[in-house]
């Protein structure tokens, strides 16, 4: 067994994710299931593969360089540029009406939500 | 008037042109042609006939007064449910954004309006992108046009039965795992992933941020080649979109396929791929040598552990991205005592069984004490996986497969193993964890009249090597092969 009850109720309330009684189970040995799978994972050696951290787009033509090893990894990031960024330049953004219309609660200019604070 | 299927994006535009319809006549008729179909397939989920209406009369105004035309001046376009409308609910297929209405349009949204296109409505899919069957949307399954019992694939799957039902010329969808390309070989109709990067996804709701892609589902490879020519190029508000020029893809899909190099890897055709459908993908392939190209064995010896990578880092990152569903500043809220309960109650609630699974599979990967065994692990062999498509690349033109290992199965028939499902997708997430394009195209069909769809990969920023590929196919015949 691959994860327990415990660990599904744990990872719950990481997520923030109210689980009913009867769904524990079912989540349990569905995710079981397919760690399981996932654990195939482990049959490949992956000794000196550097993680492919970055999708950074690359130039048109030069696909990725280099070894079966590495070739993923120093593709996404090497082969690219820096990403786009844009002037750091003041726009208008008058956006903050429109954008409360769609809070389930708000009192202008703020989302109103449960009290947070005790004192 | 009836029948949509008949219109092309080309043929609209000769149509208008000529005065023999116009703008306007053409969204009725579409209108019309979704009050017929829809109720049966459910492929819409909203419908916009006063934007699409006002977008009309502009094209005719435009034209009544001499105006140069947008390069998709009165076609008639649907709208996966993911991507952002001005104005119009977008809920990508959950209840926890059964109300929410965009206070924007997402970048792709602006350009195909600025070309003149005419969004009808919004497109049902798998509950926010995540499924291969539409059967995860909230609102109902989609069904296949061409087999009502089937399913049309997913998660675009209310895009590709819109475009091949006649509902809608072109559609956009996107693509994270396979969600373009297998409901296209599932309805039949061609189906583009772009490059990453290619295309903005500035207003795209985001699930998994390193696989997402925005692309086209139309009825020919021309009108493929004009949408993408629209939506193409860089966005500032896109810090991830390219810089990267884009070519004239209707020129380029023109040239001769002479001397190009196509690999068919032989881990696309092992066990597990039908064999009705196998030897359909070998004749399409032999028409393509037919048709000038060389055909090169290959070994992507990596294939195989695609599937297992991708549901690892396509949930850590839509654990990530989902948390901003909180009932806090828009969709759904389920009061509770506590800020804590309020959460935890308006996701329970609003979520589907699906993204929870996925939600709690990616915070599992994350977590504490797994995170090196699960994730870091993903992301080195994701890194062996581009590799694959690298080393590929330096000896081929463009990679051909199979797009899913069968055809379109019926509904119900995989719901209750969600593992199952993902294997729908076996072919497909390769070149979502790579970041290539790739597209599907019809293959001829199964004897039982189920379409097929043939799938070809190409190199960073190649979707002109695509289009060029696909285009011969069509008009060689192979999509009828």
């Amino acid at each position: 067994m691959k994860i327990s009850r415990e660990e599904v109720l744990r990872v719950a309330q990481l997520a923030h994710l109210e689980l009913a009684p009867e769904e524990v189970e079912t989540y349990r040995s569905q995710l079981d299931e397919i760690l399981a799978y996932i654990g195939k994972l482990q049959e490949l050696d992956i000794s000196g593969v550097e993680p492919m951290t970055q999708m950074r787009p690359q130039a048109a033509g030069r696909p990725h360089q280099g070894s079966a090893t590495a070739a993923g990894a120093e593709g996404a990031v090497a082969a690219g540029t820096e990403p786009e960024l844009r002037e750091d330049v003041v726009v208008p953004c008058n956006v903050a009406a429109a954008v409360l219309a769609e809070a389930p609660d708000a009192v202008t200019p703020f989302f109103r939500v449960p009290k947070v604070i005790e004192r | 008037m009836s029948a949509a299927p008949l219109w092309t994006v080309h043929s609209i535009r000769d149509a208008l042109l000529a005065k023999k319809t116009s703008a306007r006549e053409l969204a009725k008729d579409f209108y019309a042609q979704i009050e017929r179909r829809n109720p049966e397939i459910n492929a819409f989920l909203a419908l916009c006939p006063e934007r699409a209406y006002a977008q009309a009369d502009r094209v005719d105004a435009a034209i009544a007064t001499g105006q140069p035309l947008g390069s998709l001046a009165g076609v008639p376009v649907a709208i996966k449910d993911v991507i952002s409308t001005e104005g119009v609910r977008t809920t990508c297929g959950s209840k926890i954004l059964e109300n929410y209405t965009p206070p924007y349009d997402a970048t792709a949204i602006e350009r195909l309006e600025n070309a003149g296109a005419v969004i009808l409505g919004k497109t049902n899919c798998d509950e926010f992108a995540m499924g291969s069957s539409n059967e995860n949307s909230a609102y109902g399954p989609v069904r296949n046009p061409v087999a009502l019992d089937r399913v049309p694939g997913g998660s675009s799957g209310g895009s590709a039965a819109a475009v091949a039902a006649g509902m809608s010329v072109v559609a956009l969808g996107t693509d994270t795992g396979g969600s373009i390309r297998q409901p296209g070989a599932y309805c039949g109709v061609p189906a583009l992933m772009p490059t990453y990067g290619r295309v903005s996804r500035y207003g795209l709701i985001a699930f998994a941020s390193s696989l997402d892609r925005i692309g086209p589902f139309a009825t020919n490879i021309a009108d493929a080649a004009t949408v993408m020519s629209v939506l193409a190029g860089h966005d500032s508000n896109d810090s991830t979109s390219a810089a990267v020029d884009v070519p004239d893809y209707a020129a380029e899909m023109e040239k001769s396929l002479d001397g190009l190099r196509i690999g068919v890897p032989e881990d696309y055709f092992g066990a597990g791929l039908d064999l009705e459908l196998k030897a359909k993908i070998m004749a399409g392939i032999a028409l393509l040598e037919k048709l000038g190209c060389k055909r090169v064995p290959l070994k992507m010896p990596h294939t195989d552990y695609a599937i297992a990578t991708y549901y690892i880092v396509a949930t850590a990152e839509a654990s990530s991205n989902l948390a901003r569903y909180d009932g806090v500043r828009y969709g759904l809220r389920i009061q509770g005592d506590t800020l804590m309960d309020m959460y935890r109650r308006t996701r329970e609630h609003g979520f589907g069984a699906e993204v929870k699974r996925r939600i709690m599979l990616g915070t599992y990967a994350l977590s504490s004490g797994y995170y090196d065994a699960y994730y870091l692990r993903a992301q080195k062999v994701r890194a062996l996986i581009a590799g694959d498509f690298a080393n590929a690349f330096e000896k081929v033109d463009a990679i051909v497969t199979p797009t899913a290992p069968t055809p379109a199965f019926k509904l119900g028939e995989k719901t209750a193993d969600p593992l199952e499902m993902y294997l729908a997708d076996i072919y497909t997430v390769t070149g979502s964890l790579a970041g290539v394009p790739g597209i599907s195209i019809p293959c001829g069909k199964t004897a039982a009249g189920l379409p097929i769809g043939m799938q070809i990969f190409a190199s960073h920023f190649g979707e002109a090597r695509i289009l060029q590929l696909a285009r011969a196919f069509e008009k060689a015949g192979g999509f009828s092969i």
